[in-house]
């Protein structure tokens, strides 16, 4: 379990790790919390001959509130996701999915932007992304773009990221005062990723959905943001009809592999299932 | 690959090695510190078996690079008992209330009930538990470890009611 050799960088400046990615293309990875990178090196499924560590740049850890927008720099720790009160009043759904990711000792390396960026498909956090409308920052040698959080993810571990940027933020436009949310995840053991999980956000007027959004984690090689399956209940009072057909739309999409967690038509049906709950959940937590 | 100079604080003393950056901080705190307090239990940050505190925070000292911790503040088990040798009230509850059996488990659940308390220092018994979730003890069942963390925070709450 020993990694391969590697050159170590600690830039204290994210245009001192682009200048390294760029020097050293897909020779170099960047480091964060390294709780995904480690384990891959270690079983030499990465082997970057560059390691560019992220620990010193301060400007890529905080969270803040930037008229109407959430931002939370990249280097956030899910420990610090976890204990902000700015988050658990105004987006609760990320510490409520924080504290499901893999234990304290995790949660205290492993990062937001980690999360996001990686593209495994087991990350709870994407899918949460493409349910809140997020963008992420990117940063590269020609400056900052923005890439919106549902069209990121191209394929398990490729992403729309290059091999020269580096994703600094992420921007969530602040989710409407009274929205409930809810991220459901059924794992068999601590420190698993997901059988199924499912992000559920809505707002409620006058007993009637008025907005809604869906994404799923772990059931296929990407998120998936489930958006027939949200259409179908604005509108509605989330009666059983309306939760039924959301819940039908959303398994459709699934396409799970059968792995250790389960056979895929079980996974499908679990991914139904956290639907139902959180949608259930989420319209508890409206108002 | 060169090696690279490391410095850090250890148990409140400044060591300095040379070692590959891939270095495992697990690995050179074990071989060329002799600091086997922490133990190498599954090397996939699974078991905790590994768990130092670094820089104030609970660590699987298995899933971080030595060039990482370039520079920090580490404590390993060895660091854990009182200035004058005493033990730390954690490790008098764990012997008290028999904590461990084979205590291969026990430096990684001491370290990192250390750190819990520092954060929470009056935990219910379900924080106990989801506190110490990321390490794995095959032999207890946990009940007499939570039973012992709960313990120790009860004598370090009232000690530091006493100081008061």
């Amino acid at each position: 379990m020993i990694p391969g050799s590697f050159e170590y960088h600690r830039p204290d400046s994210v245009d001192g790790a682009v200048a390294l990615l760029n020097e050293h293309g897909d020779e170099a990875r960047l480091l964060a919390g390294g709780h995904s990178l480690i384990p891959m090196m270690k079983l030499r499924m990465a082997v970057p001959s560059h390691i560019v560590d992220l620990q010193a740049i301060e400007s890529l850890h905080g969270i803040s509130e930037e008229g109407g927008e959430i931002v939370i720099g990249a280097l956030t720790t899910q420990h610090e996701v976890l204990a902000s009160a700015l988050l658990a009043g105004k987006c609760p759904i990320l510490p409520e999915a924080a504290a499901l990711i893999a234990d304290p000792q995790v949660r205290y390396c492993g990062t937001i932007g980690g999360n996001v960026a990686n593209g495994d498909p087991g990350n709870d956090m994407p899918a949460i992304m493409q349910a809140l409308g997020a963008t992420y920052r990117a940063v590269g040698p020609n400056g900052s773009r923005d890439i919106a959080a549902r069209d990121y993810y191209e394929a398990a571990y490729f992403t729309a990221l290059e091999e020269n940027e580096v994703l600094t933020q992420i921007r969530i436009p602040t989710p409407a005062a009274g929205h409930g949310a809810a991220y459901e995840k059924q794992k068999r053991k601590i420190g698993d990723y997901a059988t199924a999980a499912a992000a559920v956000i809505l707002t409620m007027d006058g007993g009637r959905c008025s907005s809604a959004s869906i994404a799923l984690t772990n059931v296929a090689a990407t998120p998936l943001y489930a958006e027939a399956a949200a259409a179908a209940l604005v509108g509605t009072d989330l009666g059983e009809a309306a939760v039924d057909t959301a819940v039908r739309l959303a398994e459709e999409i699934t396409e799970p592999t059968s792995d250790g967690r389960g056979p895929a038509d079980f996974r499908t049906h679990v991914a139904g299932v956290m639907v139902r709950r959180a949608i259930a959940r989420a319209q508890k937590n409206a108002g | 690959m060169a090696k690279m100079h490391v410095k850090l604080n250890v148990n409140g003393a400044e060591v300095e090695g040379l070692a590959e950056p891939r270095t495992l901080l697990i690995h050179f705190l074990r071989e060329q510190l002799s600091l086997t307090g922490p133990h190498i239990g599954c090397e996939t940050s699974h078991c905790g078996a590994c768990t130092v505190d670094l820089n104030g925070k609970s660590v699987k000292s298995c899933t971080v690079f030595v060039a990482q911790a370039n520079g920090a503040k580490v404590t390993t088990i060895e660091g854990i008992a009182n200035a004058d040798g005493t033990l730390h009230a954690l490790q008098e509850a764990f012997r008290e209330h028999h904590g461990l059996q084979c205590g291969f488990c026990t430096p990684g659940m001491i370290t990192r009930a250390y750190r819990l308390l520092q954060e929470n220092p009056d935990p219910s018994e379900t924080e106990i538990r989801y506190g110490i979730s990321g390490n794995l003890c095959r032999c207890t069942g946990y009940q007499n470890i939570v039973k012992a963390i709960r313990a120790a925070a009860d004598e370090l709450n009232a000690s530091r009611e006493a100081a008061q």
